[in-house]
């Protein structure tokens, strides 16, 4: 069962080759059986998931039907998850119980999925390797001395390891879409304001959005057809109606323009990556598309600016986190400056501690105009960059990464050096675009994804486009040894 | 040496709406601790603002009373800093990109003219938590259920040049918000808080002295003290050969002295910053206009329309505007009673001291509107004289019923039947035969005053009850002859 | 534009990030590896340019003046660190 992808499961469910009940119980001992290899999970909500499944087996029965009625989810551990330890991959929140659900945990829940657990991932979101968790790092399925990715590291390792069809996962710099290369899934970030912030434990927030993370672009929409939507609650939801997402999968690729950034294509990208991205790129032509060269010449700067409204942003956001009201509380606080320091110095990671700085000291006076101002003028000339592309292309492509997977541990002395990996993703982040990683290859028998960006409110586009190649192509249908 | 006094307020008004401004939390007073936080007021991961209309209505409202530019595109910016009682370690306000622009309001100074004092800017922001300090041994309890109440910041320039022009200022600022209904200025419940900001420089000089802020002064009388206080402090010390450090000072009223504050000497570099979880405010000039359209009667017009159509002067007018409910009580007493000057005299004087006495304000006198006009009414139609009348008007305090039935029952009505006066007055003098032929021996100096003395036998052989007007008038008639 | 001991120390001091000293060198010479990678921004032409906040240009929504809310201390006061008489209690603080 655990071979299913979500289109399966649904079907299955629904001529009731198997329940729900069936599936979560074999998912749970299977998650027992091999998480300990991979370390995708922070919490197994066993009894929780065993009563939803039952419940959504009981509303079949009644006569409901839905896609998502009954099937499996695990959900990344910043979703807020009522009554149940959400911590951020942090020390700083692993006695934190949410007291209320996210509204994408709500909205899955009400279209009947079983939760069975909460990812693992980057401490508070800040990092590309899931190597900064309080509860351990994640291991790559595809070779365990590799990273994952991050920061869903651990919703796209445990789809990678079959232990469930599909996570949501959340996407700062990249944290969906990166992860989702380096261990052969199809994820999602969707346009900024498509699917709900309330209840996603911030990061950075003009930058973060929660999506899908699946075997396939089939198994990404119906998921993210249960994520999307306005939220009154989150003021920057944007009210945009939610297409059916799965209704034009198969449409024609017939003279789809598809355009390539010569900026990507430079020295620091891995040129067997390059020849893998110039591959599918043979397969989309085939199917229809017109593909021309494009350029985006903002793009080398973005790196630097994401560094300063990323950190800037999030040194705000993790003010709250104070050891007064919820979280870790230092032993014995002296006075109240001892309580914050400790409580914070003790609660966070060296990584979440470098970036609140670099945040606290690009807000600073003195220093806001030339960080923090500079770095939104620099995300408004990317963004024309990118209006301008859409002018004469539907659709942008490139490599999702640089380099495939590296070894735990190589880049996690040099905190720069793994911000560098983040080259193609970020620019989707600062202009709020949606954009989509699909497998697309090998590289040392490690996963290689090719990244497409398409214009605001797209996804639709992007799920089509990852369908159509996944019908003519089977990298994403290979599965790790031993998983 | 001769010190000029440079005097500018920043005053946080607590906006009257149901509900908090970035949550649905209601904002009523005095309730149990932390009863009314929600997850977006605790600050708790992953709760996001939204922002409440009527705080932007009623922000809209105090730009249009000041003649203010409104800031039809207007952004909310994170003001960083940790303290217990700001749950998110920031507070959500507003910095480079204000709601309401610069704009002015005119006070009336007790010599009777008018100064525009100049308002910098108002800006809507979220108020903090409470901190209670006494109740817990080595420890302080944050309360956050303030947390989150819409507030309207308003700054004024440093226009006043005394602690009397502040406190206009303040008195002025204080009935708008009322009169607009968008804070019922509570000043004890902190509905309305001060800071002050003072300094001084010699007569003549341009530049600005160091100014010292006076924090969270919440009563007229405070605020005049607390300046008074400081000005002599700075003048002091300068005198002394010091110089004055620029720092936030509490007020004491029990030493009746400024004090540094300790805690707030380290300066603060907030990290301002646009707040991304909310998306620029933008003012339609439709939005505008029906504000507009439905602002009620303001002080500045309501105090010139009193003057046209109700014959006062300037500063009557000004005395009788000054709260909304003051104007519309005095207008009610004119609409029955008929006459303006008397009700403006009688709301003014004996009202006034009555409630002063009292120590309530006009929506809790115990003479209604209606009551006292219906004895206006009295008086003018002659049925009481003005003396007696104040005799009615305790009465009605007292809860004994309408002027009509007062009068009745204590049998107050004034004697105008002029045989019965003359058969008064005859008697009367009768009665002071000696005086008489004084009187009319004496010349017009002492005249004047002997007659006073018959005045008052008349009004004691009347017990008051016979016309003024026609004793005066018959008396003198008799006296001559 | 290299960061010296004390700059960091003010800077944690301004996030209320307690560091050891030890930390300090290490804590410093990585703040400087980003800031060098983020000074990479001085060499764009930023001349007249918007700066972007939202990469949406929407306004924001209003929300009715309508009390939502019921009181629900029990519950966010269940996991909360130390609390007495429905107050978050903090180490005393002087004014």
């Amino acid at each position: 069962m655990h071979q299913l992808t979500l289109a399966e499961i649904a079907r299955g469910l629904a001529d009731k080759s198997f329940s729900s009940e069936e599936l979560t119980g074999a998912l749970l001992a299977r998650i027992k059986q091999l998480d300990p290899q991979i370390n995708s999970f922070i919490s197994v909500t066993e009894d929780l998931a065993l009563g939803q499944a039952r419940a959504a087996d009981a509303r079949r029965a009644a006569g409901e039907s839905g896609a998502l009625l009954g099937a499996p989810i695990a959900h990344k551990d910043l979703f807020c998850t009522n009554g149940v330890r959400t911590s951020c991959g942090s020390k700083m929140l692993d006695n934190f119980k949410a007291p209320y659900d996210a509204t994408v945990v709500a909205k899955l829940a009400e279209a009947g999925m079983v939760t069975l657990g909460k990812t693992n991932m980057d401490e508070f979101a800040m990092g590309s390797a899931n190597e900064s968790s309080h509860y351990g790092a994640v291991k790559n399925p595809w070779n365990l001395e590799h990273v994952p990715g991050g920061s869903s590291g651990g919703s796209a390792a445990a789809v990678a390891a079959r232990l469930l069809p599909a996570t949501t996962g959340t996407d700062t710099g990249g944290s969906i879409r990166q992860p989702a290369a380096l261990t052969n899934l199809t994820g999602l970030k969707p346009t900024y304001g498509r699917v709900s912030r309330w209840g996603m434990i911030a990061y950075a927030s003009s930058l973060d959005q929660g999506g899908p993370l699946a075997r396939t672009a089939e198994d990404c929409a119906l998921l993210l057809q249960g994520m999307a939507g306005f939220d009154a609650k989150d003021s920057t939801s944007i009210e945009e109606p939610v297409p059916d997402y799965s209704a034009n999968l198969n449409a024609s690729l017939q003279g789809l323009r598809i355009g390539l950034p010569k900026e990507y294509f430079g020295a620091g990208l891995d040129p067997r990556i390059a020849e893998l991205v110039q591959a599918s790129v043979k397969e989309l032509e085939k199917l229809g598309a017109v593909v021309k060269e494009i350029s985006l010449p903002n793009m080398q700067h973005a790196i630097p600016a994401y560094y300063v409204i990323a950190p800037a942003e999030a040194s705000s956001n993790l003010s709250r986190f104070d050891g007064v009201r919820f979280g870790y509380r230092c032993e014995e606080p002296k006075d109240l400056t001892d309580l914050y320091k400790r409580s914070r110095g003790e609660g966070f990671g060296v990584e979440v501690q470098r970036r609140i700085m670099v945040g606290t000291y690009a807000l600073s006076a003195g220093y806001y105009d030339a960080y923090y101002v500079k770095a939104q003028q620099i995300r408004r000339l990317i963004k024309n960059d990118f209006m301008a592309a859409f002018d004469d292309v539907d659709l942008i492509l490139g490599p999702t990464t640089p380099n495939p997977a590296w070894k735990l541990g190589a880049k996690s002395s040099d905190p720069v050096a793994a911000y560098l990996e983040d080259v193609y993703t970020i620019t989707a982040n600062l202009a709020g675009l949606p954009g989509l990683s699909m497998p697309a290859g090998f590289v040392d028998g490690l996963p290689v994804g090719v990244q497409l960006l398409a214009p605001y409110f797209q996804e639709g586009r992007l799920l089509n486009v990852a369908h159509r190649y996944q019908q003519v192509t089977d990298w994403h249908t290979r599965a790790p040894n031993g998983f | 040496m001769q010190w000029e006094v440079v005097i500018g307020l920043e005053i946080h008004t607590q906006l009257a709406t149901q509900s908090k401004i970035f949550s649905g939390s209601a904002t009523t007073f005095g309730s149990e601790p932390n009863t009314q936080a929600s997850l977006v007021d605790l600050g708790m991961p992953g709760v996001l603002p939204v922002l409440n209309q009527e705080a932007v209505r009623m922000a809209c409202m105090f730009g249009l009373a000041i003649d203010a530019e409104i800031g039809k595109r207007n952004v909310f910016a994170r003001k960083n800093y940790f303290y217990p009682d700001l749950p998110k370690g920031y507070q959500i306000s507003q910095m480079d990109l204000p709601i309401v622009g610069k704009g002015h309001l005119d006070i009336a100074l007790e010599d009777g003219t008018i100064k525009r004092i100049g308002v910098t800017r108002a800006h809507l922001e979220e108020d903090a938590g409470k901190s209670l300090h006494e109740d817990f041994s080595g420890s302080t309890g944050i309360d956050l259920n303030r947390a989150g109440t819409p507030l309207l910041e308003i700054v004024s320039e440093p226009d006043m040049r005394s602690a009397k022009e502040a406190v206009a200022y303040v008195k002025a600022i204080h009935a708008l918000v009322r009169y607009l209904g968008i804070c019922d200025g509570n000043m004890a419940e902190g509905s309305l808080r001060c800071d002050c900001n003072v300094s001084i420089r010699p007569k003549g000089q341009v530049e600005f002295g160091t100014r010292c802020e006076i924090k969270n002064v919440n009563s007229f009388r405070f605020i005049e003290r607390a300046i008074n206080t400081e000005i002599q402090r700075q003048i002091d010390l300068i005198e002394d050969g010091g110089k004055v450090v620029q720092e936030t000072r509490l007020y004491d009223p029990n030493k009746d002295e400024t004090r540094s504050m300790r805690s707030k000497e380290e300066a603060n570099d907030y990290r301002y910053f646009p707040d991304p979880d909310l998306l620029p405010v933008v003012i339609e000039d439709s939005f505008l206009a029906s504000i507009r359209a439905g602002l009620p009667e303001l002080p500045p017009q309501k105090v010139e329309r009193f003057q046209g159509q109700y014959g006062l002067s300037a500063y009557d007018a000004n005395v009788l505007a000054s709260s909304r409910e003051q104007a519309d009580y005095f207008e009610e007493v004119v609409k029955i009673g008929g006459d303006a000057k008397l009700a403006a005299n009688w709301v003014m004087v004996e009202l006034g001291s009555l409630l002063n006495k009292l120590g309530v304000e006009i929506d809790q006198a115990p003479v209604s509107a209606a009551q006292l006009g219906g004895m206006l009414l009295r008086i003018r139609d002659n049925t009481i004289s003005g003396k007696i009348a104040k005799t009615v008007f305790e009465a009605m305090a007292a809860g004994e019923g309408d002027a009509d039935s007062i009068i009745e029952s204590k049998g107050l009505k004034q004697v105008t039947d002029t045989g019965a006066i003359d058969k008064m007055l005859d008697e009367m003098l009768a009665a002071n035969a000696e005086q008489v032929e004084q009187y009319r021996a004496a010349d017009e100096a002492k005249r004047g005053k002997m007659f006073g003395f018959f005045v008052g036998q008349a009004m004691k052989a009347s017990k008051g009850k016979a016309n003024p007007g026609q004793v005066n008038q018959l008396l003198k008639a008799k006296l001559e002859g | 534009m290299a960061l010296e001991r004390c700059d960091v120390e003010k800077i944690a001091h301004l996030a209320r990030l307690g560091l050891n000293d030890g930390e300090l060198p290490r804590i410093t010479d990585a703040l400087n590896s980003i800031l060098g990678l983020v000074d990479q921004m001085q060499a764009v032409d930023t001349t007249g340019i918007e700066p972007l906040a939202h990469p949406l240009e929407a306004s924001q929504r209003l929300r009715p003046d309508q009390v939502t809310e019921s009181n629900q201390r029990d519950t966010y006061q269940a996991i909360a660190p130390s609390t007495e008489n429905g107050l978050y209690l903090v180490p005393k603080v002087i004014e």
